[in-house]
């Protein structure tokens, strides 16, 4: 019972350090030195001791979006598997409940969004679900197909049930499941090249766009609610790619978090390097996604 | 290596759908080449007994689908002065569900069919018959002569895998004619592209479509003017009435 | 023997390639035609043995095939030398629409003519699936540069259509060779129809079925059975006569020689029943399409064109319908082919008197053309199956066969199609031959039809007729033996 909350709470710890992974991997590219690896820590306490402004049109929706978002991800965080081990809540049918708490953080979003009243935000508002059809499914989907392998629908089952050998007996299943997973994580972390996070342009806002009212400690829990949801993906990729395989945790805990660097840094090469889509070619790249967790759910049912 | 196999099945339905996506005729072009070489390198995976000519054979394979046809269709595009779209008639997320239900069909059908054990790699049949399925796709949705022919090369593409799944002993003979038949088939389609292309100024063949049974033709014949006129120039027949030539 | 038949052709149709002078070769293709129907004569009498294992031989359903192209394609060639010295003025001016058009030179004309020959030789000789899947490809290819003699608009359009369908359905058929191939694992049995035949009830059905399916949809996409035979009538009426007569009267029935082998195969593994069936349906759907778009037809090629569907449509159901019917169809093939040649050449002779290829501006054939008349009026009833006609003796045959099998339906659709066929046909020949011709101008010379090319079709229509009152005991014993091959014998 230890391990797990030790777990978490390395989860709690290390999830903002890894946008600081992303954005100096960008820099990087760029030739500049970039902002520290903790900037995303000091923005944080900054953000906590500011004063919120709200607005005249809002209501207590307004006040209760960013809560609500930081409340479904840190339950969200209590069923993740952390280096193939199970975290400390786990039961059948925890997957279901994981991409539905992800999908009430984007609604509570949404909604605090819609409540301002603005243009703005509403625009963001249905791009950011518009493109939801396409990734939740993916993402579902995805899950399934390696729920089929094996283990249940708990994802503690199902990160047990996986082994290094799966690697070389299911590859095509695997392969698929990381591509459709790492297309899904571009798009709910609003990564290029479905959305830039640096822009601030009405044409390409999606995410940002959402929550530009927002101010002090409620943007606080927005940027730290972004930064779980990071990790909530993140680690679901490392734990297919680095199935557990050592009996120390120590050493599978290392391995896990250094897995983890290697996708923001991957994240960020990728970001440097593509250019953002226009918004029309994003469902397609999402309807992608959506192909290959079905072809891999065909693979993994036929087998 | 069974896996490795396996991932090159997978290779394959993942570039039909990227074929039944792709909205361009270079890209298209492209993909099937590639679909066509990484087919060829199935025999170098059979393991058991290869025969000794099986490199020589995929390396005959591989030169004829990743460079000569991809040459051939590319100098057609060329000289045709093709637009880059390949303006479907469906729109593009139809034909990629298409194809995934293909593939989920030919699953099926695959199961149905069970191939005795001397074959090696699963997923060969539901791979074959899904791509010979996405290259009756490219035919029929999509409205260049040029796709129409590369629709033709992915049918082929179906085909030769599945010649593989069972003549995994001697491929080299059943699939060395039907890739000369290929070759020659693509040839004679591409200079009558290019005849298409003299004739029309383009090579959209939904303008190929004056025969036919379905409306009246509305051609009036010339000799009916000309009745009564005299009647110039000679026809199918000759005609030793006044030929002017 | 049956290399030098088939390679006469070949090296004739290379060196027509090499030879400028047009004289020499049109000499060239009447002497390899001739030589060809010598060496044929010659295998007819001869009867060469078949050895199991080789590649190519002739039974006596090879031999009929090989027969009836050998006779059309002299017929054909003594015609085509007259025709292309008439075409030799160019530009061409389309009759239709009024534009100028070239004619493809001389040289790849006949070459491919010969080359043609060569491969529809290999198709009715060969005795592996696949040589004759490749040969019947060859002829695909062979062809297409013949239909685009005329280079216009429309014949490319039909020739475009012809390679593309005709190719993907050859695919399909390849397909199906696989699938035979797939049958054949467990028990070791090659391609090769000896082993084929050998072996055929230890092939796994499943896959026999699916091989059959496949092969009858590739080889009826090339036959010209409805509905996948929408290739044909634009081929058939944007390519000169002499091409159109040899893809009627000789392609169609090298394309029905691969459906009957695989029937062959299928009928010594006992699932007879079920390619009877299909060979039934499509049958009469051919009979239906091509009596539908016949009542309605504006262009006469088009109708002899549909035309030949409705007889390979015949030739299907006779298959079907077994014992004494495919006697019929097989008569039938052999009347038909002759036939349908002659009306071709026929019906180019009236195409180059009147310079048009719309029905409704063709009348009074008789005062205009009066010995072109009477043989496209014979060829009339000859084709819709008058009596004395090998063509009604055929069709007779397949009637007999479907009334005492018990296949009432059939029989009665059969006769229901037959007769709008001939209705529809009989209106436009009619119309066509009497009536009010247009009065000439003196400006303009009456058209004569040259003696030559008028003679072939002469020809093949007297040896329908005579075949309808006489059955020389050769052919006789040609048909049954090759009967018995496809399991006639009910």
């Amino acid at each position: 019972m230890i391990k797990p909350l030790i777990q978490y709470f390395l989860a709690l710890a290390l999830a903002p350090l890894f946008s600081g992974v992303i954005n100096r991997v960008k820099a990087f590219f760029a030739g500049r030195r970039g902002v520290p690896v903790f900037q995303l820590y000091f923005d944080l306490y900054k953000l906590v001791h500011k004063t919120p402004v709200y607005s005249r049109t809002t209501t207590w929706l307004f006040r209760a979006g960013p809560v609500a978002g930081l409340a479904a991800m840190l339950c969200a965080l209590a069923f993740l598997p952390f280096g193939g081990r199970p975290a400390f809540l786990s039961f059948e049918g925890d997957l279901i409940l994981l991409a539905y708490l992800l999908g009430l953080a984007r609604f509570a979003t949404v909604l605090a969004a819609l409540d301002t009243g603005s243009s703005f935000e509403g625009m963001g508002a249905s791009r950011e679900v518009q493109f939801a059809v396409f990734a939740e499914p993916a993402f579902f989907l995805a899950l399934a197909a390696l729920a089929r392998g094996g283990g249940g629908l708990s994802l503690a089952g199902i990160f047990t049930n996986l082994t290094p050998s799966a690697w070389f007996t299911a590859s095509p299943v695997l392969i698929l499941v990381t591509g459709s997973l790492f297309l899904v994580f571009l798009a709910e972390n609003s990564r290029v090249p479905v959305d830039d996070p640096n822009t601030h342009l009405e044409l390409t806002m999606i995410h940002e766009v959402m929550v530009l009212d927002h101010s002090g400690p409620d943007l606080a829990f927005i940027f730290y609610g972004a930064a779980l949801k990071l990790w909530v993906f993140g680690s679901l990729i490392a734990c297919v790619i680095l199935p557990r395989h050592s009996g120390s945790w120590l050493v599978d805990a290392g391995a896990f978090i250094l897995a983890m660097s290697a996708i923001a840094a991957l994240v960020g090469v990728v970001e440097s390097v593509m250019g953002r889509l226009r918004l029309l070619k994003v469902p397609y790249l999402l309807m992608t996604a959506l192909t290959f967790s079905i072809l891999a759910l065909i693979f993994q049912a036929g087998r | 290596m069974i896996p490795l196999a396996e991932l090159i099945i997978v290779a394959v339905i993942l570039l039909n759908l990227a074929m039944a996506a792709s909205g361009e005729l270079a890209a298209c072009i492209r993909l099937a080449a590639a679909q066509g070489v990484i087919a060829a390198l199935l025999p170098l995976l059979a393991g058991r007994g290869a025969p000794s000519g099986t490199i020589v054979f995929c390396g005959a394979v591989i030169l004829l689908k990743g460079g000569i046809f991809p040459w051939l269709l590319t100098r057609a595009r060329v000289k045709a002065n093709v637009r880059k779209e390949v303006e479907p008639v469906i729109g593009y997320p139809a034909s990629i569900i298409l194809c995934l239900g293909a593939f989920a069909a030919s699953s099926w059908l695959g199961a149905r069919l069970p191939l005795p054990e001397t074959a090696s790699v699963a997923w060969i049949v539901p791979a074959s018959l899904s791509t010979i399925f996405t290259g009756f796709l490219l035919l029929t949705t999509r409205t260049k002569a040029i796709t129409q022919v590369l629709g033709y090369l992915v049918i082929e593409n179906g085909i030769y895998i599945f010649g593989l799944a069972l003549f995994v002993e001697q491929p080299l003979m059943v699939e060395m004619a039907i890739l000369l038949d290929v070759f020659v088939a693509v040839f004679v389609m591409g200079i009558t592209i290019f005849h298409i292309s003299r004739e029309f100024d383009h090579i959209d063949t939904t303008e190929l479509s004056q025969l036919g049974d379905w409306y009246p033709n509305p051609v009036k014949s010339a000799a009916a003017e000309a009745a009564g006129a005299g009647q110039r120039g000679s026809y199918d027949g000759g005609g030793q009435s006044g030929g002017k030539k | 023997m049956i290399g030098l038949l088939m390679l006469v052709p070949l090296l004739s149709g290379l060196s027509a390639f090499l030879i400028r002078d047009d004289g020499k070769r049109r000499v060239l293709l009447l002497t390899a035609a001739a030589a060809h129907l010598a060496l044929t004569v010659y295998a007819l009498a001869a009867r060469p043995g078949i050895v199991p294992g080789d590649w190519f031989a002739l039974d006596p359903l090879g031999l009929l095939f090989l027969g009836v192209t050998s006779v059309l394609f002299f017929g054909a060639s003594v015609y085509a030398v007259k025709y292309l010295s008439l075409e030799k003025r160019d530009p061409g001016e389309d009759s239709e629409e009024g534009f100028i058009f070239n004619n493809a030179p001389e040289a790849v004309f006949t070459g491919c003519l010969l080359l043609f020959l060569s491969a529809m030789t290999a198709v009715t000789a060969s005795r592996h699936l696949g040589i004759l899947w490749a040969a019947v490809e060859a002829t695909t290819l062979l062809s297409a540069p013949l239909i685009y003699f005329h280079r216009h608009k429309r014949s490319l359009e039909a020739t475009w259509k012809y390679l593309l369908i005709c190719s993907v359905g050859i695919a399909m058929a390849l397909m199906g060779n696989l699938f035979l191939g797939a049958a054949g694992l467990r028990s070791g049995a090659d391609l090769d129809l000896e082993s084929l035949l050998a072996k055929a009830l230890s092939l796994d059905r499943a896959w026999l079925k699916a091989a059959f399916l496949f092969l009858f949809v590739g080889y009826g996409t090339k036959m010209g059975l409805a509905p996948f035979h929408t290739w044909l009538p634009d081929a058939h009426s944007e390519s000169p006569a002499v091409v159109s007569a040899l893809l009627s009267g000789a392609l169609l029935n090298c394309a029905f020689l691969g459906i009957l082998r695989v029937a062959q195969v299928c009928a010594a593994a006992g699932l007879s029943a079920f390619t009877g069936e299909i060979l039934i349906f499509f049958g009469i759907l051919s009979l239906m399409t091509a009596a539908f778009f016949i009542l309605a037809q504006k262009d006469y090629k088009r109708m002899l064109a549909y035309s030949s569907i409705e007889h390979m449509g015949i030739l299907s159901l006779g298959v079907g319908l077994g014992g004494g019917a495919v006697y019929g169809a097989l008569l039938n093939a052999v009347s038909h082919s002759l036939t349908k040649a002659g009306l071709f050449f026929v019906s180019g002779l009236v195409l180059a008197a009147y310079k048009t290829k719309q029905i409704s501006e063709v009348k009074g054939l008789v005062r205009r053309v009066p010995r072109t008349a009477v043989l496209w009026l014979t060829g009339f009833f000859l084709i819709t199956g008058t009596p004395p006609s090998g063509i009604f003796l055929g069709k007779f045959m397949i009637l007999k066969a479907a009334v005492s099998g018990g296949h009432y339906a059939a029989a009665a659709s059969y006769l229901f199609f037959l007769a709008v066929v001939f209705a529809g046909m009989g209106r436009i020949f009619l119309e066509m031959t009497l009536g009010e011709a247009a009065v000439l101008s003196e400006a303009e010379k009456p058209f004569k039809a040259s003696r030559q090319m008028l003679i072939p079709a002469a020809c093949f229509f007297a040896g329908v007729i005579f075949l309808g009152l006489y059955m020389p005991a050769w052919l006789n014993d040609l048909i049954t033996g090759a009967k018995d091959l496809i399991g006639g014998a009910v």
